[in-house]
């Protein structure tokens, strides 16, 4: 066999196939960039709430009730005359919180009972059922009884809101999981004698990542809607917190009357809601390992 | 075949079949590469005309585009013309494009698993081909589905009409992959690696098949290989590829007997020769693995299930001392990597033992298995999925070492070291898995097992996914560590080329058996049992012997017209 010789590696090209698009700077598509400038301004209004808000959001002013939009009330003001504007900032603050709140909860607690369903099978059949057992329970009913049995705050709502979006991340780490374990690379761990803990840390865990990012907005996306639907219907937080949904709770009753007291919080409510889905579709798209892997090199 | 082999390439320009001519084919997009530059090739009426390159030589790309298949938006001809029976593909609108399809050409492809519909019986397949081009009604096409299917000698074809693609083996699928390409007789068959993923046996009946059918309608093929030994058996005339040019061209014997570029020359002199390696002393007595009745059986009955099991391994005994090399060789479903996953533990045998220096780890618990794992390591089959793509080369290297508490500087060092040893700069320790070739990837496995300093080395199918002539590197490289090393080498390979040139040793299994063990020269040289011959005789260009440009001395013929002889 001494005919041939090593070096020869030399003639051994790489040779990578280029048949599916680049992402590129350049690439970048229009409803994803809007979607991030929206979302963007959003969360920069949100911060600096305190800075921009021309009033106290909870100040009330018997005098100025329900006025009309105008330069002093910019979206106009509510039955007890507060700033809708001004309550409107505020409330993205508390919609962002509980939305990101619930995607970093979810994924935090379903990331390792995913990891462990995948990877042990008689823990596998246990917990799955535990979790579809959660998944039978509506969303709405399930956050209604917490609530009204811990009582309000911004806790409850969000462990309320967070409990029935566990299932679905455990599932899809699970999922995950059980394909990326027949890998020969993890078994090749096996081999080198890993411990369990550092082949699912090491070898399956960042497998997981792309999909619980999208996952993570959709939870995101679901839980402010959630939190906006649990405060319209009264069982969510305070109206001495201001939130997107209970601000347009109170607008319903004089919706006819003032209709920006539902219209602007709505607004922001839907605009956020859409930018993040868009957000979520892209990371999907651009993160997808069926769609091409970015690689650099 | 036997009159066209005698037909002059430059006679056989008028009325060829298909004509190539200066195709050239680049990605689409703001920096095109161009995939196939300036090839031209024709084929004769009831000529075999093989394509061979290694992967990425642009075959698969050429006969993609002579079928008008394209991938759209990725891949474009951008000048040339291909001509089939006189009518320019390139230039062919879809709609005629698709009567094309079938009627003057058709393909067959490496998977027929993938290119058969999974939901569709075989007829409702094949009646949809006739369907889509003919204008024969119910009952024509009926009988005509059955002819099809019995020209490719499919067995009890009323049950095969009814069949969906899983209920069928590889081979029958394959035959039924051939019958719909050739229902509507096309004059010109494109066969892309049609038997690369079939076993050698099944590859020896289907190349068989080809050639009866192709004497029977006059069709021409034109077959794309990585396969030398299928080429010699099967090829009246031969194209070379590489890097999607062509190197050279010529009559099947003159291109192995006198090939004139090196390219050719280094690619024929990669072909593994069939005849075994000369026998080496042992240098060792001392016995590092040995299974004895080792078995595994999945799927046996239990409380709630009343059923026999799988049988996939059933009473091997194999023996393997310090630096040999002992291979176990056999067909798919042979059991052959349920052994060499036992070994490893990665499964656990259901009986027998299994004593790696005198210790047993057949039972051993995973933490008593602990200290013995170092001892045995695994070379994959496919390194691009057994090295973790998200870790560097030194990360996945240094893992073993660093599990059993070398400190990560020494671990470190360590693997430099043994990049140098597989044949890679040391700086390649922070590089990332897919910067590499697959041979260089092959490299970094064997480094990451190395780093154990195991007694055994157990290399399941590790050269098979590589082109012919990195295989041979890799085998160069296992060959000198076990002289370097002194460790000992259990290799699993279905290639019975790669067994001979590697092996001291080989057993052969079928169906979870070993039918015969011994020493290579003795298996493979004077084989006792009628499968291992059956075997021999199925591997391909066994007439040949091609590092040396010249027959096997005393074969029959010089070229076997048929396939197989």
């Amino acid at each position: 066999m001494e005919r041939r010789d090593a070096t020869a590696d030399a003639a051994e090209p790489v040779i990578r196939r280029q048949f599916l698009p680049k992402v590129a700077l350049s690439d970048l598509r229009l409803a994803p960039t809007i979607a991030a400038v929206c979302l963007a301004v959003i969360v920069i209004a949100a911060l600096l709430a305190p800075l921009i808000a021309p009033y106290d959001p909870i100040a009330m002013n018997p005098m100025e009730r329900l006025a009309s939009a105008s330069l002093t009330h910019p979206f106009g003001t509510d039955a007890y005359g507060r700033d809708v504007f001004s309550r409107t900032l505020y409330g993205a603050r508390m919609s962002l919180i509980i939305g990101v709140g619930a995607a970093l909860v979810a994924v935090l607690v379903g990331l390792p009972l995913g990891l462990l369903a995948g990877f042990f099978r008689l823990l596998d059949a246990v917990l799955m059922r535990v979790m579809d057992g959660l998944m039978a329970i509506p969303s709405i009913l399930l956050a209604i009884a917490v609530v009204s049995l811990a009582g309000s705050s911004l806790w409850t709502v969000l462990v309320a809101i967070t409990i029935p979006e566990i299932p679905r991340v455990v599932r899809l780490v699970r999922s995950v999981v059980l394909s990326a374990r027949e890998e020969p690379y993890v078994e090749a761990a096996i081999a080198v004698g890993s411990s369990l803990p550092k082949i699912m840390w090491r070898h399956l865990m960042p497998n997981t990542l792309a999909p619980l990012i999208v996952q993570a907005t959709y939870v995101c996306a679901s839980a402010i809607l959630t939190e906006a639907i649990l405060s319209f219907l009264g069982a969510g937080i305070g109206t001495e917190t201001p939130s997107w949904g209970n601000i347009m709770s109170e607008g319903r009753l004089y919706f006819q009357l003032k209709p920006g007291l539902i219209f602007w919080p709505g607004l922001f409510l839907s605009l956020s809601i859409l930018a993040i889905n868009i957000l979520g579709d892209t990371a999907r798209d651009v993160l997808d390992p069926r769609l091409g892997k970015k690689r650099d090199g | 075949m036997g009159a066209a082999r005698n037909t002059d390439a430059a006679a056989a320009a008028e009325g060829d079949v298909l004509v190539v001519e200066n195709l050239v084919v680049e990605t689409t997009g703001r920096n095109p590469v161009r995939i196939i530059d300036d090839v031209s090739l024709t084929v004769a009426p009831g000529e075999t005309v093989c394509l061979v390159g290694e992967s990425g030589s642009g075959k698969s790309v050429t006969s993609l585009a002579t079928m008008g298949l394209l991938p759209k938006g990725a891949l474009a001809a951008r000048s040339g013309r291909i001509l089939v029976e006189g009518e320019d593909v390139l230039s062919a609108r879809p709609s005629r494009l698709r009567q094309m399809r079938a009627t003057r050409m058709s393909m067959i492809f490496q998977e027929p698993m993938t290119a058969l519909n999974p939901v569709l019986s075989v007829e409702a397949q094949l009646d949809e081909v006739l369907s889509a081009h003919g204008s024969m009604n119910a009952a024509d096409r009926r009988s005509r589905i059955r002819e099809i299917l019995s020209l490719v000698h499919l067995p009890d074809v009323e049950r095969m009409c009814g069949s969906f693609p899983h209920q069928l083996s590889g081979g029958q699928r394959q035959r039924v992959m051939i019958a719909m390409a050739l229902v509507l007789e096309p004059k010109l068959l494109i066969a892309d690696e049609p038997t690369t993923a079939l076993d050698v046996t099944t590859q020896k009946q289907i190349l068989k098949l080809i050639a009866e059918i192709q004497e029977r309608l006059g069709t021409s093929v034109l077959f794309i290989t990585h396969d030398m030994g299928v080429v010699a058996d099967i090829a009246d005339r031969v194209y070379v590829m590489r890097h999607g040019k062509l190197v050279e061209s010529g009559r099947i014997d003159t291109i192995l007997t006198k090939p004139e570029r090196d390219y050719t020359r280094d690619l024929l002199t990669a072909v593994p020769a069939l005849s075994p390696r000369a026998a080496r002393r042992a240098t060792s007595k001392e016995t590092v693995l040995e299974t004895s009745e080792l078995g595994m059986v999945y799927g046996r009955a239990s409380l709630f299930r009343k059923r026999e099991g799988t049988v996939a391994a059933e009473k091997v005994d194999l023996r393997l001392t310090r630096g040999r090399t002992l291979g176990i060789v056999g067909e798919s479903g042979s059991g052959k990597s349920t052994v060499a996953r036992c070994v490893m533990r990665l499964i656990d045998p259901t009986s027998g033992s299994i004593r790696l220096r005198g210790q047993e780890i057949a039972g051993l618990s995973r933490s008593a298995l602990r200290p013995w794992r170092k001892r045995i390591q695994m070379i994959f089959q496919d390194p691009n999925r057994s090295l973790n793509p998200r870790l560097t080369v030194g990360d996945s290297i240094t893992e073993g070492p660093i599990n059993y508490g070398t400190p990560k500087s020494e671990a470190r060092e360590r693997a430099r070291q043994l990049l140098q040893l597989v044949g890679l700069p040391a700086d390649a320790i922070d590089r990332h898995p897919h910067q590499f070739s697959g041979g260089q990837r092959q490299r970094i496995a064997i480094a990451r097992a190395l780093a154990m300093e195991p007694d055994v080395l157990v290399a399941d199918e590790a050269v098979s996914a590589l082109d012919v002539s990195v295989q041979a590197q890799v085998l160069d490289l296992l060959d000198d560590i076990q002289k370097r090393l002194g460790v000992a080498l259990l290799f699993i390979t279905h290639d019975l080329r790669v067994a001979a040139q590697i092996c001291d040793d080989v057993a052969v299994m079928q169906r979870g058996k070993v039918v015969e063990y011994g020493p290579t020269a003795e298996v493979l040289g004077n084989p006792q049992q009628a499968y291992t011959r059956e075997l021999i005789e199925a591997a391909p260009g066994r007439h040949w012997d091609f590092p040396n440009f010249r027959p096997m001395p005393g074969a029959e013929a010089p070229l076997q017209n048929s396939p197989g002889g």
